[in-house]
């Protein structure tokens, strides 16, 4: 009871020569008696809960849920002449938002209603975008596996192998030879190429540069198809053959800009204050870059480069178009044919033959790992903003720092002792570390 | 006053305007000229790839005239051609693509920057960009041999209820009230690629709008809810209204996409060469998978026609993504910068 006084005080606090009026007099007597009739308001204030997610709700959507499977099932058993796992899921995920709406609009008023309706429309959505890519994912290992079973897949290419010949003949590894010489060659135009392009973007701002980078962004989403379509009509135009360079040339037109575009975006986050510091110790502008601003943003680059790649290799239509296909190993990228893992996938599953649909599954499912892979290397090296070091990184700039110390005090050193005897500067173990450490 | 005078005029004389001189050396001025030579190999290349396109081209727009828009068949080598049909086939695949991806972006790229908690937003940030990355021929392959089969009963059921009032849903040929009417009707039609294609834009749409989104200001933000908005106010009259250059420009770009893709297109669909607006109805075309289906055993002067469409379907690309990156750099600018 001493509680409630205290909390109650301050309505009682009139000042003493201020006759009470009658409204207020009738407050302080309410509120009085309020306190009095209330003791369970008293006591230390509880803590309020911040939680985002409500007991209420969660009953409400399970409720909803039941309801709608239940009404859903009625309908497409019994009422109506329905059918198809599909529908059955859209109709009952549209009573369920009918009725969840009409559960939270009995107690809540409309911004609330909206809120929480809005709430599981996003959470449906992104669970579906994502169950849907997850799908894709797992149904092509899933078909992928019978012929990665066999040993051969990977070690044999398919000239051996009949249209009939099971999945214990014939393998991919041509279309594993065939990929990784494309993207070398791919990557060997690509990587000087963009990042020179990225580099002379941040370094040399300007009209020419905006229009470049105009180009460049909008050549980000070039159709793949066109790009192959380019190098076909060179090849027309100046009568060659289809052929590994060919394709490798399709693959880096596809590739360069966005190798360039991302580079670009990495290098402008390098800090100006790196740079304005080389500036200002009298490095000229390539030292700049070659020793301050390349090496800060070299994961985001190594990042640029791999995701690149990532893409550059998955692409079939360039390669479709430039290389021909060949179930032979073919190492010459120069001359005769040659065949890549998503070609060598569409070849397959062009197949009417069972076997060949699931090597090519086999090949798809060997294609998304090598871009999983490389994928999970880009986050892995780029996961850091530049400047950012990996803890060996840290480790070896740490002692290259030490060693300039040491440098440095030994110049000290050395000129105080050259005044005596202008000897060579002794070895970095004798002198004492800097007081700093 | 005399004074004064006396100094002004020597005054203006000596505090002439400094020339600042900057003396590139000749490592410098080779780096430069290096540099900008990269620049200009890739403009270069960019535009070859038009040109080249242009001029083997040139020969089959010549002899086809106007008719190249207009015409629907494809006979090249008896000279009747056109992109009519493929063109307007491209665009039904990438419209229903993008009625398809702007929901499932938009909500998952809300999702991650608001209603994800901390913990696993990384992960479905990385999850979504690996999506983006994964090959259009596995897109095609799961669209093919997964997808179609679960979704012809959804075709049968829109073409039934919704086909009567909505033209675009009906199918001719089939009749809802026979009973031994077959799904194959509903195979291979723009509707299933449109679907396909929609999940492979879709991640990169989606990591777009993420971006801009997670970029709305956080007094902002704070200040509506401050104000008793509900999360999904704070949504609408802030995050939105933000990220509205990121909306468009990353629908924009899912388009441009859209319009580009080959494989799954080329797997899933039926080639006809008839302007095919009914989406749910087998058969459809486009510029990409004509390319792909005829390049091969096309002779010199089909060659040439596919180059034209070719680019036409480059052009049009160009304009789309021109428009969609001006948009998305508009809808950044200001909020660069180191």
């Amino acid at each position: 009871m001493t509680d409630v006084l205290s909390r109650t005080e301050p309505a009682t606090h009139t000042p003493p020569d201020a006759p009470l009026t009658e409204p207020e007099a009738a407050l302080t007597k309410t509120t009085w008696t309020r306190a009095g009739n209330e003791p369970e308001a008293a006591g230390p204030e509880a803590r309020r809960s911040t939680a985002t997610i409500r007991a209420v709700d969660i009953i409400r959507l399970i409720g909803s849920a039941l309801a709608a499977v239940g009404f859903t099932s009625w309908l497409f058993f019994f009422a109506l002449p329905l059918e198809g796992e599909i529908g059955f899921v859209l109709v009952s995920y549209g009573v369920f938002l009918l009725l969840f709406g009409i559960l939270t609009a009995f107690d809540e008023n409309r911004p609330t209603v909206h809120d929480r309706m809005a709430s599981v429309v996003m959470h449906s959505l992104a669970f579906m975008l994502l169950l849907a890519l997850f799908s894709v994912v797992i149904y092509t290992f899933g078909r992928g596996l019978e012929p990665l079973g066999f040993i051969n897949f990977f070690t044999e290419d398919m000239s051996n192998a009949g249209p009939l010949d099971g999945l214990d003949r014939g393998g991919v590894l041509h279309a594993v030879v065939g990929t990784l010489i494309m993207i070398t060659i791919a990557l060997i135009l690509t990587v000087p190429l963009g990042i020179l392009t990225a580099i002379f973007l941040t370094e040399y701002p300007g009209p020419f540069a905006r229009f470049v980078r105009t180009v460049v962004e909008a050549m980000t989403a070039l159709p793949s198809i066109v790009a192959g379509l380019f190098v076909y009509a060179i090849i027309v135009q100046f009568g060659l053959t289809r052929s590994g360079f060919a394709a490798a040339c399709a693959i880096t037109v596809m590739m360069l800009p966005i190798v360039v575009r991302s580079a670009d975006v990495v290098l402008r986050l390098v800090p100006s204050s790196l740079k304005e510091a080389a500036r200002a110790l009298g490095a000229s502008t390539w030292r700049t870059v070659w020793t301050v601003t390349m090496p800060t943003a070299r994961s985001g680059l190594t990042t640029a480069v791999i995701l690149g790649t990532a893409r550059g290799i998955g692409e079939t239509s360039p390669v479709l178009l430039t290389a021909g296909a060949t179930t032979f190993f073919n190492f010459n990228p120069f001359s005769g044919p040659m065949t890549s893992l998503p070609l060598t996938t569409f070849t397959f599953v062009k197949s009417p033959e069972l076997n060949f649909i699931a090597r090519g599954f086999g090949t798809a499912a060997v294609l998304m790992v090598v871009v999983v892979i490389l994928f999970l290397a880009a986050r892995a090296i780029g996961g850091r903003g530049p400047g950012q070091l990996s803890p060996r990184q840290q480790r070896r700039r740490t002692s290259a720092s030490r060693d300039d110390d040491y440098r440095f005090r030994a110049r000290e050193l050395g000129v105080v002792r050259g005044a005596k005897s202008p000897g060579r500067a002794p070895p970095p173990e004798s002198i004492p570390p800097s007081k700093e450490e | 006053m005399a004074l004064l005078s006396e100094f002004a005029p020597s005054e203006a004389k000596t505090d002439s305007p400094r020339t600042l001189s900057t003396r590139v050396d000749r490592p410098d001025a080779v780096f430069r000229w290096v540099a900008r030579s990269g620049g200009t190999i890739v403009v270069t290349v960019m535009t070859l790839v038009g040109l080249f396109l242009l001029i083997r081209g040139f020969e089959a727009i010549q002899v086809a005239g106007p008719n190249f828009i207009t015409e629907q068949a494809w006979d090249p080598n008896s000279r009747i051609f056109g992109i009519a049909a493929v063109f307007m086939g491209t665009v039904f695949i990438a419209l229903t693509a993008i009625f398809f991806a702007i929901p499932l972006s938009f909500g998952t790229a809300l999702y991650i920057s608001e209603y994800a908690p901390e913990r696993i937003k990384p992960l479905l940030v990385t999850t979504v960009d690996l999506m983006a990355a994964i090959p259009s021929i596995v897109y095609g392959l799961w669209g093919f041999f997964f997808l179609s089969p679960i979704i012809l009963p959804l075709s049968q059921w829109l073409a039934t209820f919704i086909g009567p009032w909505f033209p675009p849903f009906s199918v001719s040929g089939f009749d809802p009230n026979d009973p031994l009417a077959t799904l194959t009707v509903f195979s291979a039609s723009t509707f299933i690629a449109g679907i396909v294609v929609a999940l492979m834009v879709a991640p990169i749409t989606s990591s777009i709008m993420r971006e801009v989104f997670q970029q709305a200001p956080l007094g902002e933000r704070e200040g509506a809810l401050a104000l008793g908005a509900t999360k999904w106010g704070m949504i609408t009259s802030v995050v939105i209204p933000f990220g509205r250059g990121g909306i468009i420009g990353g629908t924009m770009l899912g388009l441009g996409r859209s319009l580009g893709e080959t494989i799954a297109v080329f797997l899933i669909i039926s080639p006809v060469f008839v302007i095919q607006p009914l989406i749910l109805e087998k058969g459809g075309n486009s510029i990409s998978a004509l390319i792909a289906l005829r390049y091969n055993e096309a002779s010199g002067f089909e060659i040439s026609a596919l180059m034209a469409a070719g680019l036409a379907l480059f052009i049009v690309t160009l304009i789309v993504n021109f428009g969609a990156s001006t948009i998305v750099a508009r809808s950044r600018s200001g909020s660069i910068g180191d």
